[in-house]
Order: C-alpha cells, then structure tokens, then sequence
C-alpha cells in the first residue's frame, strides 16, 4: 500500500533508535555476567532496593518536586501577566522569555557556575558592599536554582497558552453572576488551566528527575541523582547491567506518573499543549 | 410614574479618539422590556455593557433606582446578563452553571437545588442537570445561559443579541418564549439587537441608536408608525425616501407634483425628506394614479410581491399582494396620511 511505503522509512528510524536500545537496555538489565557467561537474573533490581541507592532515588524525586513547585509558582502568574489584555509589550516578553532557550542548555548552567562560584560575580559584589561572601555553588540550593532556571519556560508556555484561548467573556459572566476577581479566579481561571498546569508540571518534572549535568556541574557531584548514578554505571564502573536496570525503574515511574497526570487530565476535560 | 429603574444621564464613551457614544440620555422603566436597537458600530452593546457594569462610561453617570453605580464593579450590581457568545462554563455542566451565583452566595444546597429544577422547567429543560455543556445544541446552550442569569433573580436582565445565533424558525419561538419569560417573572428586560423586526415583536419601548447617538425613543408602533428621521424610517421596514420641497403646511412638492398631507411647522419652501412606506402606496389604473410609471421587475416575497416601478425618473418600491406583470404601465396612489414629511438629516 501506498501509505506503507511512506511510513517505512520512519519505522527502520525508529526501530533502530527507539526500540533496538529499549530491548538492548531490557536485555542488560536483566542478565549479568558471570564466569560461565551471561545469566538472566533479577538481582540487579534487588540491588537497586539497596539503602544507599533508594536514598538517590529520594533525592531525585525531592529536588524535581521542589524544583517543579517552584517553577509553577513563579510559573503561572508570569503566564497571567503574559497573557493579560492590557499588556502591550506581550510580544517582546514572550520573546525576551524564549531567548535564552536558543542557547545551549550546558553553556547556560556553565553561566551559573561563573556567577555562583567563590571567586564569581555574586561574592565580588558582596565583597564591594562589604558583606560577607556566600557558599553558593555546590550547594542543594545551587542545583534546585539550576533546575528551575532551566526548567522554568517549560512550566510558563504551556500554562500561557491555555490561558491565552480562554474565552474572556467566561470571566465577564462569573463577575457578572457575583464573582469578585479573587473568586473569578479560583472557579473560572485556575479550573480552565488545569491542562496546562499538567503539561507544564510534566514537562518540568520529567527532565528535572532524569537531569544529570545541572547536579554535576552546580552541585559540584556531592548530590548524586539517578541521572548522576546512570551515568557512573555506564562510563565510570562499567556495570552496563546495573544502569540498564535502574534505567528501567526510572522509565517505570516516568510511565506510571505520565499515566497518572493523563488520566487526571481526562477527567477535567481539558485540551492540554502536549 | 413610579421612578426609572435604570437612567443614564450625559454618558459618553470614547475609546482613543474613536466616540463610540456621544451623551446618551436614556431612562429605564421597571418592568418594561426595553431594545436597543441599530446597526453594528451604533454603541448599542456599550451602551449595554455599561449598564452591567463592564465599562466604565468616559463622562456622564448610570443610576439605578436613583443610585449612582458608575464606578460599582458588575459583581455587585443586581443586574445579570445573557451574552451573546452564551459564555457557559465549560468545565461544569448544565446544573452547575446555573447555580453558578448561587453558590456565590453560599445558599443553602437543598434550596440551590430546587431552584435549578424550577428555573430548567421554566426554560423548558427539565431533567438536564447533569448534562454537560458540549452536548447541548445552540438553542439548549442559549436557555442554559438565560436560565444561568434568571436564577439570580436580578432586578434587570441584560440581553446581547442572545438570539443571533441561532436559525431563524427557532429565533421566532424563543423571541416568543423569552417574552413570555419577562412577562411572567416581571423582570426588567434591556435588549440589543440589530434585527428590527425581533425589537418590534418583542418590545414595549425600542430605542434606535445610529453612530452612538439615539434617534427615537418610542413604542414599536411609533416608531414604525413615527420614525423622526430617514434613519429610522429606513432601517425600521422598508422606505421610499426623497427629497422633497415644503410649499406650506399641508402641502408638500415632490416627483413632479404637489400632495396635500398632513404635516406642518416647517418653514416656506424648505427641503425635506417624504418618505412612503412600500405598502402604503396602490397601483390603480393610469387614469385614477397621482403619478404614472411602469413596472420594472416583480419579486415574489412570500405573503406580498415587491414591485419597482419607474416615474420620472424616481423609483418606488411598492408591496402588494396582487402582482402587476412586468412592462405594465401603472397609476400610483398615495393618501395624504401615508405621507411622512421629515426635516432633512445634515450630514455630520
């Protein structure tokens, strides 16, 4: 059939790309490598269980959480003001946001480093003021700023573009039926944004939990995440098996949340970005 | 008279340097259904708008029941209004929407309840409660918003052309219905429309705006009847206009010769606007009419046949029910009575 011939080249792509490293990483997992050569086993999910591993994982999920409530609280009263009326340098704002993600995302957290460090910016006008220099870089705190800075237009453009296709004569009618804007907010607005609340929140969790440069470079690798562990097992230990296994659970959890947020959305009935 | 609900004094509306309404005085009777009534452009819905309270006039005051509530936020004013988009919440469904303001209110649930049944019967909806929004056809989405506004029960119910929407056989039963709805309930209607024939069918007062300023104030049947000016002649049914000369009182010059009638107070010789309705003016034999001409083309209109007819130059559109072949050579007939003399409009 015609319409085979058009797919094809894109199923080899994605057959090559996608599903030959998604068996390869299953394959890994579950064998390891012994004497007598390669064995199937389930140990290394056994030996992901272990403390020291599980405290990673919690650490991940706790700086992704932390950094995503950040960014949505920032987040959606910049998309707000984005998407307001009266604004007449929208454009320019819209713009000014999307900039800096034409940059490269390692050059932009190389940025940081150079303004947070002892030497850096930061501490040399702290030092000017006579105030007493800050331990920044290298902190839990230096790696949630990374990941909000770079996570942040993830949380803003979905949010704004829900909020920019509400019809405003909704708004008009709740204020009309006795809504004060605090009220006009809270059962027109926020309820109507929910999906982008979602895809914004998706999309600022996911490579928050995964990241594995922002907690290496501002955090100097005293906060090991899942990223940073991944990493380690493939070019550092060589234990291919272990960091296919974790890669596993990460992708079993990204699954399952994904699955979790979907389902939400569709019982609100909205119309998300992604 | 028991004092206006609703009046607007002085009020003018500028947006930059466009006048979108230029001193609008204008009084509202409690009970009454009152239209605004004009083309698009004519300030009609910011006259509306400013009356719910979602523009703020640039000059002049908006008082109700003798208040002022210029600068009172919509939230707090007893007005609701029925727009024209029916702006229902989507994310709620058909009971939720409606007990919208009550909820607001925190009124008791039971009795929020009841309330939405009693108002759904009213707008002949009963059992869709827990439909939701999107599948309701246009005309169930137009009842809901209307319901939505009724069930507060507001002291003047604004109306932007909520039937614009709609196909014109369920146009005519809901311009009925919602009638019947003012009537029963006794609630103040104000309504903007554009369609004349909706404001005659369903007014007591209709007020005819053109590029923000009103032309008449009056009953359907005046201003039918009465149109002050050309304007409202025009856009009120169909017109013949011309220009026509004032010889004195009584007596008036146009197409070529003189016609008694039955207005006066104009000045000697002045130029005026004579306007004759279609259906005002009978085709009789050439030896009865008043003026001769032929028949240039006949359209079939359903009840009546729209005929044009050429005389000296001047083209009449004449309604009658018995149709004249095309070519005919015809009298025209016109009463004294049919003829409205009007001052001429200078142009702005």
């Amino acid at each position: 059939m015609k319409e085979n011939r058009v797919v094809a080249p894109y199923l080899i792509w994605m057959t090559i790309f996608i599903v030959l490293p998604i068996i390869l990483v299953i394959f890994f997992g579950v064998t390891i490598r012994t004497e007598s050569g390669l064995q199937l086993s389930l140990d290394n999910f056994k030996r992901f269980f272990e403390p020291i591993y599980l405290m990673v994982l919690w650490r991940s999920i706790r700086l992704a959480l932390i950094s995503t409530v950040i960014c949505l609280i920032l987040g959606y009263p910049m998309a707000m003001i984005l998407a307001s009326n009266g604004l007449k340098m929208k454009n320019t704002l819209v713009l000014l946001f999307i900039i800096p993600m034409w940059m490269n995302f390692l050059l932009r957290t190389y940025a940081w480093m150079t303004l947070l460090e002892r030497g850096g910016i930061i501490n040399t006008i702290l030092n000017f003021l006579k105030l007493p220099s800050l331990n920044i870089l290298y902190t839990e705190q230096a790696v949630i700023l990374g990941m909000v800075y770079n996570f942040l237009p993830f949380m803003v453009l979905p949010i704004y573009s829900v909020l920019i296709k509400i019809d405003k004569s909704l708004l008009e009618a709740a204020e009309d039926l006795g809504a004060d804007s605090i009220t006009v907010f809270r059962k027109v607005t926020f309820p109507l944004s929910i999906s982008g609340v979602i895809s914004g929140i998706t999309m600022v969790f996911m490579p928050a939990v995964t990241t594995f440069v922002i907690s290496r470079l501002l955090g100097g690798g005293q906060f090991t995440l899942i990223g940073n562990l991944i990493e380690q097992q493939f070019l550092f230990v060589g234990d291919w098996s272990f960091g296919s296994a974790i890669s596993i659970v990460m992708m079993i959890l990204i699954l399952v949340s994904m699955g979790f947020m979907s389902k939400y959305e569709k019982e609100n009935e909205g119309a998300g970005l992604w | 008279m028991s004092q206006p609900i609703i009046k607007l004094t002085n009020v003018s509306k500028s947006y930059d340097d466009h006048n979108v309404l230029k001193n609008i005085n204008l009084y509202v009777r409690r009970n009454e259904f009152l239209t605004l009534l004009g083309p698009s452009g004519c300030g009609k819905t910011t006259t509306l708008r400013i009356i719910g309270g979602f523009e703020t006039p640039s000059s002049g005051e908006v008082l109700f029941e003798g208040m002022d509530i210029t600068s009172i936020p919509p939230y707090q004013r007893r007005v609701n209004t029925v727009f024209q988009k029916y702006a229902l919440f989507p994310h709620l469904n058909v009971a939720d929407n409606i007990a919208f303001g009550l909820n607001i209110k925190k009124m008791d649930k039971g009795l929020i309840k009841e309330k939405v049944k009693d108002i759904l019967t009213l707008v002949n909806l009963p059992g869709f409660q827990k439909r939701s929004i999107h599948s309701l056809s246009g005309g169930q989405q137009q009842r809901v918003a209307i319901a939505r506004a009724l069930v507060n029960e507001p002291e003047v119910l604004l109306l932007d052309e909520p039937l614009g929407a709609l196909d014109l056989k369920l146009r005519k039963d809901m311009q009925l219905e919602l009638k019947n709805i003012q009537q029963k309930l006794g609630i103040t209607f104000i309504y903007v429309t554009h369609d004349q024939e909706e404001a005659l069918t369903m007014s007591d007062t209709v007020v005819v705006m053109k590029d923000g300023t009103i032309q008449q104030i009056g009953s359907p049947v005046d201003i039918y009847n009465e149109p002050k000016n050309s304007f409202v002649a025009d856009f009120i049914g169909e017109s013949n206009i011309i220009t026509g000369t004032m010889i004195k009182d009584y007596l008036v010059d146009f197409a070529g010769r003189k016609f008694d009638c039955v207005d006066k107070g104009f000045e000697a010789n002045e130029e005026v606007d004579v306007i004759i309705r279609p259906e005002d003016i009978k085709l009789v034999k050439e030896a009865d009419g008043m003026l001769l001409g032929q028949v240039v083309s006949v359209i079939f209109k359903g009840v009546h046949y729209e005929m044009m007819v050429t005389s000296n130059g001047i083209s009449w559109m004449i309604h009658s029910t018995l149709m004249v072949p095309v070519g005919s050579k015809v009298g025209i007939l016109i009463q004294p009575s049919d003829i409205h003399i009007m001052k001429k409009v200078k142009a702005i």
